[in-house]
């Protein structure tokens, strides 16, 4: 009798724990990693964190464990390793132009495979065409356009106050851009600038302020297949050209490079009176800065133009069906008009669909501080990011190009010949 | 004559089953790698599309047409011979003043080692707003005497300058406690001993404190030299290697290879060289050298 009421209880026993076990697989969340770079600094991982906590509460059975990964080469470099080392992340926001690397490694799945429903679809032709120009290659859609940017002009309407200009003309061509400068140039009773004219960053991403001046003399940096690059162009020389007289003829920029990192803070500091940045910083120059200032869109040679730039949301390949599913929920839900606007205006990078700005937030925001829609505006005049197999080599060949000329170490058009020369032999087994 | 014969032979078993941990360690995480790296430089760069396959010495070959390659190279030897000599001259300095009975000692050893403490990172991130235009602190110091403003870093005749400057003031401090260490082992009774004969203090340095800090002088040398190729944190931070890879050094072109371009077939190819290079400059200082040394 004892015996078999003990039998009946460990039955009951098992039974209740197989009960539970299958519960809670039902409700075990699918896991989710994602990797995300700053690129320009301010509190972005706190507004990362808000949204990622505001999507796992609308969907409790999925939870993302997003890793702020340092900047955007950081990041690719952290993403490449863990795929290496065979446990890459679920999806990860990387540089848009990282689309031929990534696949060239097998690393990431189209999402026209992923999406299903006609909803779905449609969703992948909602956001502004400019911006998908870096996500598509061989008619399929590798990422999904999120942190995303132009350069713009910043400048200090104090500033040209002071020297006799009007405010609300800011630079609209090269030859005005000059003039404007040499007068905002100010110097001290011993001749030492105190403030230039104008800065440019030449480090950390200079190929990118280059697509910028090559594109407004006309030109454009490499073909749509990623395998040929065109930095020895006559339009492209004189670009380069017209970068280094801003320091060495005119006067108007500091010889030498230009750092990155501490641009916004020689902005801020009025150490320059214009810049052109990453429209990545707006908000925060908006906080910091204790004089008036505008953004106008980059000046024309013979049009106006910038490459796009920033960071995508990628899929990766190693990933179940599940994981697929969910990562794409996410993605989905972080590039609706809503979250885009409130990225937004947290940020200042675009909004990356035009149904954005017509949400009430940012319709408000833009109304209020005409400065957030100017990279939108730019839109039209914007280009791809410079592109292509083996990026990161091909980037340090231009970098190294751009930096030798801007530091009198050799000429514009023989450091852009040997550039070409290189990437020559680097592009060739791609094509 | 048996039992004997197997004590040695025991000995001899005992004496290799201590060391064997040790061996296996050193293997798997020392020579193992090197040999890979050798093989691996032997092959084309691969990616999951491409695999990689068997191309010989070509890797060798574009080595001696890199152009990059010679720059690094020769900004490493510059980097090396400007911080061994200086750091080193300067933590004996340092060491020498504060073992002393000087006013504020424990002070002027803090401030001495705080350098070192610091995180690398940090400390370029620091270093990086010193050398800053217009507002960084050089340049106000420079200001305030009528100076012009110089762009430190953007200027490829400075920059490495600039960063052995940094590297000399990080690494000083952590020499220096070498130094102080060893100063204190001397007996005082060789001191005396000077003081009886009537010998200057310089004679004194000369001729007895330097010469029996030689083993500690060659153990911070090599460390010195290993850390002159092997310390490139603050280069990612301050420049980048730039501009135009004016203050790149070997180790960071390696990893600009291996985690920027994916290219590890010619970072493998780089490494050989690091390797040979690392290895002929400690044979150098542990055959040659050491000879001149004396051991108390």
């Amino acid at each position: 009798m004892k015996n078999v009421r003990s039998g009946v209880q460990s039955l009951k026993i098992l039974f209740l724990g197989v009960l539970l076990l299958s519960l809670s697989s039902f409700a075990a969340a699918t896991e989710l990693t994602m990797f995300y770079p700053v690129a320009v600094g301010g509190a972005l991982t706190k507004l990362v964190d808000r949204l990622v906590q505001d999507f796992e509460a609308e969907n409790p059975d999925i939870s993302v464990k997003a890793i702020y990964s340092g900047n955007y080469s950081d990041t690719m470099t952290k993403a490449m390793t863990a795929l290496k080392g065979g446990k890459p992340p679920h999806l990860s926001v990387i540089l848009s132009t990282e689309i031929f690397t990534l696949i060239d490694n097998d690393a990431i799945l189209p999402f026209d495979d992923l999406v299903t429903t006609a909803k779905e679809k449609k969703w992948l032709d909602s956001f502004y065409p400019a911006l998908m120009e870096n996500s598509r290659t061989g008619n399929k859609t590798w990422s999904i356009p999120f942190q995303r940017s132009t350069i713009v002009m910043y400048y200090n309407k104090d500033a040209f106050r002071k020297a006799g200009l009007d405010p609300e003309a800011p630079p609209a061509t090269w030859d005005e851009l000059i003039a404007m400068g040499s007068k905002l140039v100010t110097k001290n009773s011993a001749g030492k600038v105190t403030q230039w004219g104008l800065e440019i960053p030449s480090t950390g991403y200079p190929y990118w302020m280059f697509g910028a001046l090559s594109r407004q003399n006309g030109e454009v940096l490499m073909n749509d297949g990623g395998t040929e690059t065109y930095f020895d162009h006559p339009g492209v020389i004189q670009a380069l050209d017209f970068w280094k007289d801003l320091g060495t003829k005119h006067g108007i920029m500091p010889k030498g490079t230009i750092e990155w990192g501490t641009l916004r803070t020689d902005f801020l500091e009025q150490k320059t009176a214009i810049m052109w940045h990453s429209t990545g910083n707006l908000t925060a120059v908006k906080k910091n800065a204790s004089f008036d200032f505008g953004v106008a869109m980059l000046p024309a040679k013979k049009e106006r133009g910038t490459p796009t730039g920033g960071g995508n949301f990628y899929i990766f390949k190693q990933t179940t069906a599940e994981e697929r599913a969910a990562a794409l929920k996410f993605v989905e839900w972080m590039t609706q008009p809503e979250r885009t606007a409130q990225w937004s205006i947290g940020t200042g990078y675009l909004g990356t669909r035009a149904d954005a700005y017509k949400t009430k937030e940012l319709e408000a925001y833009v109304k209020d501080f005409p400065p957030a829609a100017v990279a939108r505006d730019q839109l039209k005049y914007a280009t791809a990011e410079l592109s292509v197999h083996e990026n990161g080599r091909v980037y340090k060949t231009l970098n190294d190009a751009i930096q030798s000329a801007l530091t009198g170490a050799k000429t514009p058009e023989k450091a852009l010949k040997d550039a070409q020369k290189q990437a020559e032999r680097i592009l060739k087994r791609y094509r | 004559m048996k039992p004997t014969f197997q004590l040695r032979y025991w000995n001899q078993i005992n004496g290799w089953l201590l060391v064997l941990p040790a061996v296996f360690m050193i293997s798997l995480f020392t020579h193992y790698p090197i040999v890979s790296n050798l093989f691996h430089s032997l092959f084309s760069m691969g990616t999951a599309t491409r695999p990689e396959i068997f191309i010989g010495l070509e890797n060798y070959k574009y080595l001696l047409d890199d152009d990059i390659f010679w720059k690094v190279l020769k900004n490493n030897f510059i980097y090396s011979l400007c911080t061994v000599p200086f750091s080193i001259g300067i933590a004996l300095c340092m060491a020498l003043l504060i073992n002393r009975n000087i006013r504020g000692r424990s002070l002027v050893r803090m401030s001495f080692f705080t350098p070192t403490v610091l995180p690398m990172i940090a400390v370029a991130n620091i270093w990086l707003f010193f050398y800053t235009p217009e507002y960084g602190l050089f340049d106000q110091i420079f200001g305030f005497f009528g100076g012009d403003s110089h762009n430190w870093l953007g200027n490829p005749d400075s920059a490495l300058y600039c960063l052995i400057v940094m590297v000399i003031w990080k690494e000083s401090g952590f020499f220096m406690v070498f130094y102080l260490a060893a100063l204190q082992q001397l007996s005082p009774e060789l001191k005396e001993a000077g003081l009886v004969e009537g010998s200057g203090s310089w004679y004194y340095f000369r001729r007895v404190t330097f010469p029996l800090l030689m083993p500690t002088t060659l153990f911070v040398t090599v460390n010195a030299v290993v850390n002159s190729f092997k310390l490139v944190d603050h280069l990612v931070i301050m420049t980048k290697g730039g501009p135009d890879n004016a203050t790149s050094l070997l180790l960071y072109y390696i990893y600009e290879n291996a985690f920027s371009f994916w290219d590890t077939s010619y970072a493998a190819t780089l490494t050989v060289v690091l390797v040979l290079i690392l290895a002929a400059i400690t044979i150098f200082q542990f055959a040659v050298v050491e000879k001149r040394i004396h051991y108390q």
